[in-house]
């Protein structure tokens, strides 16, 4: 008899559940994992102001466009921009919503964060296998006064498709033609050597453990596991330590005024202080959108993390989008997307 | 029984009828129980159906480019112009690889497990260790890659992989197989893991089977002056064959399946090395790093992975029932 009570009282719970008037929906949105946890910070922060909440489901930037393209979510992310004809293809409206760095990690004894330092085509060459040792005169040339051993080198990848592997293997594309034209630039590539490990915390957990390691990592894993980060020779010939400022200066370098559909991929910009591999990740959204109310309620969050987020961006460190390029958006917002 | 049941329905003084209805309602009742567990054993054969399926109608774009180059390409290239190149080799290479392994290790030391608790164990000791070995299976894999990745991979790289490296370094062709560099995630990593992850089910289901051997047989061998080790060799393994040998292809199932550990250990690089110290990867640990951000032809090339796992594993299985039907025809004899 209880069983019979009990599975009563769950049917008429169930119905007044249905019933009941539905609430205002969650905004929804997939992709990319490298904006994950600035997503939901800024979710938090903006349920707690506003009533209304956010639901983005990290399940890669390739899943996140799929997801858009198939409508099932208000918005899409994706590290990768689509090029111009794409959007139109789809009739998708799409904007760089925060910036982060790509920083290459090393795990050699004796060397100190900073201490070495590397140009693109020597990166390059290492992740190619074309540079085994550490003790190569390629490194040894640009690394006058530092000890290195006479070991192989234990190059460290990524495993899955990743956003950071699009973003770091474009770099080596601009910079080295032999990585271009034997590997290419992508989500997933075919690896000439080396370990592949799951996510960027696969990839900084593996170099912390393997002797005479490098990798690459978003700048927030190296710097929150204390890694021994590497500088970078820029384009201009500068030597650059990866920091918010010099993520900043390639942000400011970037020309977005003039990138149609704003694809623009920040690797390699000029400028004596610019960090090489600085990256920006992008949100799409139909450009008529079959739910008009929750496209705008989107947008509206969107703005609200222009103008609220950048110091919690700043503190998870991702670097927020220059105030310029904030207003280009909300005017491609206004004049792209159909609100009514 | 029936009458038991119409006694406590038929109450005093019922009529014809009532007895009638309890009949009617008891024979309702053993047709609904008959259709509900046949419909359960044809679901079992409809899900099967519908997932080979829909494996091959998502892998048919991919059959339809690579056809059989698929199982002998080597090249693993996603974003090759103008169309991927992919290969399955390395996957399907590094699958049967380190399944083989890990059986290697595991079934000897297994049996030995299951030998030592059944004939020389001391009862006390008997219980503690049985459930030892059975809370390995009880281990999720996850933690298991996580302790493979963390602590065994470091060690395993800075001290055993050196040493045997060393050790093979004049002999050739085990020197190739022994090759340096040693690697934190190396394919025999993945295999010793495998070996540990499966060594529950060899040993639990052979200490079942050595249980089953009549102690008079053995009584007897030992009877006529056999050692321990002859009575194992020649009373309980010959007994118990067809047990053992389901045991083991219990586990070599689960070692061909096992994604998420093997994932965390193995190095994840479609590279064919001949050292086994050399990272590598397997069918499940390809799919479950690349599925999510992979799309078209590469999408339907790592579902091609997937189906070719299935009848790779179901190979597996068919053999293994072939092998028993020869010993039991043999042992028939």
């Amino acid at each position: 008899m209880t069983f019979r009570k009990f599975m009563r009282t769950a049917i008429a719970g169930a119905w007044c559940a249905i019933a009941a008037p539905a609430l205002a929906a969650d905004i929804s949105g997939a992709g990319a994992t490298f904006p994950y946890p600035i997503y939901s910070k800024w979710a938090d922060a903006y349920k707690k102001e506003t009533g209304n909440g956010l639901n983005y489901q990290s399940i890669g930037s390739g899943a996140g466009i799929k997801q858009i393209q198939a409508r099932t979510v208000t918005f899409g992310a994706s590290d990768a921009p689509l090029t111009v004809d794409k959007l139109k293809k789809d009739g998708l409206v799409q904007w760089p919503q925060v910036m982060g760095g790509i920083v290459p990690v090393i795990n050699v004894e004796g060397v100190k964060p900073g201490e070495l330092v590397l140009d693109g085509p020597t990166l390059a060459d290492i992740f190619l296998g074309n540079i085994a040792r550490w003790s190569d005169p390629a490194i040894a040339r640009l690394n006058a006064g530092v000890k290195l051993p006479d070991t192989a080198i234990a190059v460290v990848r990524r495993s899955d498709g990743s956003g950071t592997t699009f973003n770091f293997t474009d770099y080596l594309s601009r910079v080295s033609d032999p990585w271009k034209t034997k590997v290419g630039a992508n989500t997933a590539v075919e690896w000439p050597v080396g370990v592949g490990a799951k996510g960027n915390e696969g990839v900084s957990a593996n170099v912390a453990q393997t002797k005479n390691s490098i990798g690459y990592v978003e700048y927030a894993y190296a710097k929150q596991n204390k890694m021994t980060h590497v500088d970078m020779i820029n384009k201009a010939g500068k030597r650059v330590s990866p920091t918010l400022g010099a993520f900043q200066a390639a942000a400011a370098n970037a020309d977005w005024a003039n990138a149609p559909g704003y694809y623009l991929i920040l690797s390699n910009q000029p400028g004596e202080a610019s960090w090489p591999m600085t990256a920006a990740t992008f949100i799409l959204m139909y450009a008529q959108p079959a739910d008009k109310a929750a496209s705008a309620e989107a947008i509206r969050f969107f703005d609200w993390a222009f103008r609220a987020g950048d110091r919690m961006a700043e503190e998870l460190d991702y670097i927020p989008m220059p105030a310029n390029v904030k207003e280009q958006v909300r005017k491609t917002w206004a004049a792209d997307i159909a609100s009514k | 029984m029936t009458d038991a049941i119409l006694e406590a329905h038929v109450t005093e003084g019922a009529l014809l009828a009532t007895r009638r209805r309890t009949l009617v309602s008891l024979r309702r009742g053993d047709r609904a129980f008959f259709w509900a567990t046949r419909l359960s054993a044809y679901a079992v054969l409809l899900i099967l159906g519908g997932i080979i399926l829909s494996l091959l109608s998502g892998a048919w774009p991919a059959m339809k480019v690579y056809g059989f180059e698929f199982l002998v390409t080597q090249r693993w290239a996603p974003n090759a112009m103008p169309e991927p190149i992919l290969g399955g080799l390395g996957p399907i290479y590094g699958t049967l690889v380190s399944s083989l392994i890990a059986m290697a290790i595991a079934v000897p030391v297994g049996l030995g497990i299951a030998v030592f608790l059944t004939e020389i164990c001391p009862p006390r000791l008997r219980q503690p260790i049985a459930t030892a070995v059975e809370l390995l299976a009880g281990i999720p894999s996850i933690i298991y890659g996580m302790w493979g990745f963390f602590y065994l991979g470091p060690f395993l790289a800075e001290y055993f992989q050196p040493a045997v490296i060393g050790l093979f370094a004049n002999v050739p062709v085990l020197n190739e197989i022994f090759k340096g560099p040693s690697s934190n995630l190396s394919l025999f990593n993945a295999s010793l893991v495998l070996a540990i992850m499966i060594l529950p089910f060899v040993t639990s289901v052979a200490r079942d089977v050595f249980m089953t051997v009549p102690p008079v047989l053995k009584e007897a061998a030992y009877g006529i002056g056999c050692t321990t080790w002859e009575v194992v060799r020649n009373v309980v393994i010959p007994y118990t064959r067809v047990g053992v040998i389901g045991g083991v292809m219990l586990a070599l199932g689960r070692a061909l399946g096992e994604t998420m550990a093997v994932t965390f250990v193995i190095g994840n690089s479609f590279r064919i090395s001949q050292s086994i110290f050399a990272p590598s990867t397997t069918i499940s640990a390809a799919i479950a790093s690349e599925f999510a951000e992979s799309s078209d032809l590469h999408q339907s090339a790592l579902i091609l992975l997937g189906f070719l796992l299935f009848v790779l594993t179901f190979c597996v299985l068919a053999l293994a029932r072939l092998m028993l039907m020869r010993l039991e025809k043999r042992a028939g004899k």
